[in-house]
């Protein structure tokens, strides 16, 4: 199920322990990224950023990694792409079922969407992924981006 | 229980979560004999579509509860905590 996930992330987009202050720090972080390899427009950060406010996208995870899932509407995408980035230190996001309270992140899935149905199975496995604490940590704990591609795929495997 | 029944998934986008949400009651529900079919909607869109009529909302975020259609809110989709307790609830309130 994770190959999905392997065919999209971009891996110049997979930052692994960036030390950032804020949750509009990393998105723009990741979008950059995204922008120079043609996945996005230069609007997309933006967006995301002002979405993130309106309809936080934070996740209270069951290990003792938290992680956030931003995004934006389809129209700042150009082909749909992921950005990865695990978090020196965790950053605030708000919490997507209730953006009253706030959910320490350190795992940020930046998500380059064009249209639902072509991605469920790649949403899907992100589902699949963030309800695997074990994989989160193997992502942590990885010492660059295509290693990071190694552990997803092996997790298709389980 | 022959009728299907209808569901309005809601998240901010209408593209991301609710995908997964949907998929997710989709395949839970087809597991436990009721058929549904599911609607993705964004949360500010729900007052509208309310209207036509299902028995059910499930979101991942806030919307009125004044809207004459039960609501769930939950992550459990995305983030398997909890899930097997929001199948049951969706299970149970599809039933009634």
């Amino acid at each position: 199920m994770s190959q999905e996930i392997v065919n999209i992330l971009e891996e110049k987009a997979v930052l692994l322990n960036l030390e950032v202050e804020s949750s509009d720090e990393v998105i723009r972080e990741l979008a950059e990224p995204l922008y120079q390899a043609g996945y996005v427009l230069e609007s997309f950060a933006d967006a995301a950023i002002e979405r993130e406010k309106a309809l936080p996208t934070g996740l209270p995870l069951m290990g003792n990694i938290n992680a956030a899932i931003p995004h934006t509407d389809i129209v700042h995408v150009k082909k749909p792409g992921l950005g990865l980035a695990t978090l020196k230190k965790p950053v605030t996001f708000n919490n997507m079922v209730s953006p009253d309270e706030t959910v320490e992140v350190q795992f940020v899935v930046l998500m380059a969407l064009d249209e639902a149905k072509a991605q469920v199975e790649m949403l899907q496995a992100i589902a699949g992924l963030l309800q695997n604490p074990d994989i989160i940590e193997a992502v942590f704990m990885a010492e660059s981006p295509s290693k990071v591609k190694e552990i997803l795929a092996e997790s298709n495997e389980e | 229980m022959a009728e299907t029944k209808r569901i309005l998934v809601s998240c901010g986008t209408a593209i991301a979560t609710s995908t997964v949400v949907a998929r997710g009651i989709e395949e839970a529900m087809k597991e436990r004999g009721i058929n549904v079919t599911t609607r993705q909607c964004k949360a500010s869109e729900i007052r509208s579509l309310v209207q036509e009529g299902f028995d059910l909302i499930v979101t991942t975020t806030p919307v009125p509860d004044n809207l004459g259609v039960p609501v769930i809110h939950t992550l459990a989709f995305l983030t398997g905590i909890g899930k097997e307790e929001v199948i049951e609830q969706i299970y149970q309130t599809l039933s009634e």
